[in-house]
């Protein structure tokens, strides 16, 4: 059991590890794909660094001063976040932690493909979260869009109460493997999507092939999770895409916090290292509390 | 002011035929996201006491309601005015978009 999780190792993520370390705090940090920082050619705006830096250097740099402290720091990608009575517990692909406070500092990936239709049918079919909505779609077809690991574990939620579910990549590669028990249960299709269609409540898939499937749900989990799809599936309160958090960057569930570009505002490092401090310093305070 | 519990009998007097806004929670027992919504959905029914109806339709046990509203997510906070659906939230919605929204 550690006493803070924390989801994303980019500046928010590091800074609230510093910080809940030096406080006495039991930290571990997770994180897994891209980070918005380690894409920036060069940073010329945050403080100290006369030259500039590049973003993949300080983002190296950033993990590299956690694990000099201490910190448990794991390259893992989260799939699912729970809280079960006062702890919160999140699985990865292969293990599960647990944790009396979680920070979530994955930043701001996009949640949404841009699929013509998608906001129409939102909560009209158009679903982010399977565990909580798949309930709608018993002996019905839905399809899960995604190409990851995070695709999958939802077409797995929901192939027991389903009638059919197929996953679509929405022309790319498929970047995970189904177990060969759900061969038969979970279909895959590749086809670039077009648009959704129906009156009401979304009805039709059209593809770019003109090809059509008929549907009665679709379930949006491109890519990795992010903090967006967490907050979704806990109950975390949303402002748009951006997590609400109070002055102490707590979320609308006591012990969890946002840090970082997940919370909106300024896509800035000394707004997210800011940010992160607070959080760190928030969950340390709250776990010896 | 305690939420009210809105079931399919009574969902047309207490919502339909209101004089006052209302702000209905659709939720279920099972659903996590719900839960985090019940503590809001509470404290906006505190702050709009004498203004407003607060009330909440469990999903399991009122499908009439559910499906004439065609809730396929939930949590979703649906505001009614003059009987009529005036705005409808999917997820956990914050206390000011509903506060918002109801004035």
């Amino acid at each position: 059991m550690y006493d803070v999780l924390i989801i994303g190792a980019g500046p928010a993520g590091i800074s609230a590890g510093l910080y809940a370390k030096r406080a006495g705090a039991n930290v571990l940090i997770l994180y897994y794909g891209d980070s918005e920082l380690e894409k920036a050619e060069r940073i010329e705006n945050y403080y100290g660094f006369a030259d500039g830096i590049s973003g993949k250097k300080l983002y190296d740099a950033g993990i590299q001063q956690a694990i000099n402290i201490g910190i448990e720091v794991k390259k893992e990608e989260v799939l699912d976040l729970n809280k079960e009575e006062n702890i919160f517990c999140v699985e990865t692909e292969n293990d599960r932690y647990c944790s009396k406070t979680v920070i979530i500092a994955t930043g701001n990936k996009k949640l949404k493909p841009n699929i013509p239709g998608i906001n129409e049918f939102e909560g009209r079919g158009v679903s982010y979260c399977a565990i909580c909505d798949g309930f709608f779609f018993r002996n019905k077809n839905v399809v899960v869009i995604g190409e990851g690991n995070y695709a999958c574990r939802e077409a797995e939620e929901l192939k027991n109460i389903v009638n059919s579910v197929t996953i679509l990549t929405n022309g790319q590669a498929a970047k995970f493997e189904l177990k060969d028990s759900e061969n038969n249960q979970i279909k895959i299709d590749e086809k670039k999507i077009k648009e959704f269609t129906g009156n009401t409540k979304i009805e039709q898939i059209k593809f770019e092939d003109e090809s059509t499937m008929q549907v009665d749900g679709v379930f949006i989990a491109i890519g990795e999770a992010s903090g967006v799809d967490f907050a979704k599936k806990i109950g975390i309160a949303l402002n748009g895409d951006s997590i609400i958090a109070d002055k102490n960057m707590q979320t609308n569930i006591e012990g969890l916090y946002s840090a970082g570009n997940v919370s909106g505002g300024l896509y800035q490092i000394c707004k997210a290292t800011y940010e992160g401090a607070i959080a760190g310093m928030s969950a340390a305070k709250y776990v010896k509390e | 002011m305690s939420v009210l519990k809105l079931t399919d009998d009574n969902f047309e007097n207490q919502v339909l035929r209101s004089s006052k806004n209302v702000v209905v929670d659709f939720y279920a027992d099972w659903c996590g996201p719900c839960k985090m919504m019940s503590p809001i959905i509470e404290n906006v029914a505190e702050e709009l006491e004498g203004k407003a109806i607060v009330g909440k339709v469990n999903v399991d046990e009122n499908s009439g309601v559910a499906e004439k509203y065609g809730i396929m997510s939930i949590p979703t906070i649906i505001i009614f005015k003059n009987g009529e659906v005036y705005k409808i939230f999917t997820g956990v919605t914050s206390k000011s978009e509903i506060m918002e929204a109801i004035n």
